[in-house]
């Protein structure tokens, strides 16, 4: 069975609680609950944190499910990111095509070899750096905000603004032509579909992947302020590793944050006391986002590392050279750190939650998405007095099938 | 209250950055922390502790000062 096939066919309860064999892994949300984790991995927080799993193909790993433990695993160099090693968790066939016949971008290594590469790119997505694109962002937002509104009283939020303003700000910064967004993510959404059968997988990571060595190429000829340019001009890399981690960039840099705006629009909507706490004081928008950061946790599979060494994590030993995901949904759940965790509050202090992962690893591009998120709810907020969701909720597509989660649509009203 | 930082453990996402700006920044040429204020005043304490509890590489370490009679 592929993953999508299981968790369409995986029960929906907690009727694996107390399971005696390993818990079968991506497993289901529950029908009505779909910001919650599957409630078989909750449970599992609370009766046995570090779990053992199933995977697709039958393969065994470890579920780190606890906020502690799953900074105690990211923190640990003895567990390697890096995905050719035995062991390692693919969550579908796809994703091992994609990790393992193309060669590794830096989330894929370990240091040293991770920190040269990501020191090529911290300054262009530090704080300060992207505080001063706030006004440029600000005007995509309010521009995508008047195109959908002209004229109209309802849209697709995901493609009309949700999409499209993470896409516009990371074409900005690498040098990619926004003209190509159609092809970019097209692409992007067959390699982040668990559906994909492994050679559309390796297709379209091909084709984005030489599109990238193209866009390089033409760089060295017509150099400009982009990162691709920067790259390209530093002359430490050559066309194929400034493709590798032009890749990677164009990837993450729009599918994540296009969630989550989405994604926090509609649960914003489904909590009408806190929508309206952050319309009455828009000053709480900067800790609403790491709030949604925290409740949504969209990388909502987990994040994968494999055991270099016998390693004690929350009493377990996980033996070298096994695979573990660390349920990072689940730790943004944890009682300990957030109490009364299962509930949005956008007052509450949610900068713990590891929402962008933990480790030396940690989502180069927080800054910027912080900076998206918080001006796309904020302006959506005030632009769009009427919000409201034009489907019933039940008809709203989850992307359950997706490695970032999300929604596929979000008819809404204004 | 004395701030130490550890640059070549620093990943530079700057979470230190949005917790305590008057204490940490981060270099211009690469975006690795840097320290504004080693010893900062009592009130931005809370502030310092939640950033290097926040650090996810761990570069953010604190001896704290005996206290002055
Ligand atoms: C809400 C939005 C986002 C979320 C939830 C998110 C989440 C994550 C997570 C969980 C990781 C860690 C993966 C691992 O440890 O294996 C990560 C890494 C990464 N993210 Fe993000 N991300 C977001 C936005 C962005 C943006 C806007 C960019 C910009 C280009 C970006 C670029 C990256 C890169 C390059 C890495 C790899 C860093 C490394 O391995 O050192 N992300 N992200
Ligand atoms: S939070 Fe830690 S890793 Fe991030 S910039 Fe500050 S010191 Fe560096």
């Amino acid at each position: 069975m592929t993953t999508a096939e299981r968790i369409a066919a995986a029960p929906t309860g907690t009727e694996t609680a107390g399971h005696p064999g390993p818990l079968a892994y991506p497993a289901a949300r529950a029908a009505g609950c779909p910001f919650d984790p599957a409630p078989a991995v909750d449970h599992a927080r609370r009766e046995q944190p570090v779990t053992r799993a199933t995977l697709w193909d039958g393969s065994p790993c470890w579920l780190v499910t606890r906020h502690q433990d799953v900074r105690d695993v990211l923190g640990d160099p003895r567990f390697s990111a890096e995905a050719t090693r035995p062991g390692f968790p693919f969550l579908t066939a796809g994703l091992r095509e994609l990790i393992t016949s193309t060669s590794s971008s830096l989330i894929r290594m370990d240091d040293p070899e991770h920190a040269r590469l990501r020191r090529m790119l911290t300054a262009d997505f530090m704080v300060k750096k992207v505080e001063a694109m706030r006004p440029d962002v600000q005007r995509l937002a309010d521009d995508l905000v008047d195109r959908m509104t002209d004229g109209r009283t309802s849209a697709d939020l995901v493609t009309e603004f949700a999409l499209p303003l993470p896409s516009l700000v990371i074409c900005l910064l690498l040098g990619v032509p926004y003209e190509d967004h159609d092809f970019f993510q097209e692409r992007s959404r067959v390699l982040l579909s668990l559906r994909s059968a492994p050679e559309e997988v390796r297709t379209s990571s091909d084709e984005l992947f030489d599109y990238l060595v193209r866009l390089a190429e033409s760089k060295q000829h017509e150099p400009d302020d982009g990162i691709v340019s920067r790259l390209v001009a530093r002359g430490e890399l050559d066309f194929e590793e400034v493709a590798n981690m032009g890749r990677l960039l164009l990837i993450a840099g729009h599918e994540t944050t296009a969630n989550m705006t989405a994604l926090s629009t509609l649960a914003l909507l489904r909590n009408p006391a806190q929508l309206a706490k952050l319309r009455e004081d828009p000053s709480l928008i900067k800790g609403a986002v790491e709030e949604l950061l925290r409740y949504l946790t969209i990388v909502h599979n987990g994040v994968s590392r494999v055991a270099t060494e016998d390693v004690t994590i929350g009493g377990q030993t996980i033996p070298a050279g096994e695979g573990v995901l660390c349920t990072i949904n689940t730790a943004n759940r944890d009682d300990a750190v957030f109490p009364g965790g299962d509930t949005l509050d956008v007052s509450r202090d949610a900068r713990r939650h590891v929402a962008f992962g933990f480790g030396v690893h940690q989502c180069l591009g927080q800054p910027l998405a912080r900076v998206e998120l918080q001006i796309a709810v904020e302006t959506l907020l005030r632009r769009l007095p009427g919000l409201r969701l034009d489907v019933p909720f039940e008809d709203v597509p989850f992307r359950h099938d997706m490695a970032i989660y999300g929604v596929h649509s979000l008819p809404i009203a204004w | 209250m004395r701030v130490h930082v550890d640059q070549e453990k620093c990943c530079g996402a700057g979470s230190c950055v949005l917790s305590a700006p008057d204490v940490f920044d981060q270099r211009d040429e690469d975006g690795i922390v840097i320290v504004l204020d080693a010893q900062p005043p009592a009130e931005l304490h809370e502030a310092v502790r939640e950033a290097a509890a926040i650090c996810p590489a761990a570069a953010i370490l604190l001896e704290q000062a005996p206290e002055r009679v």
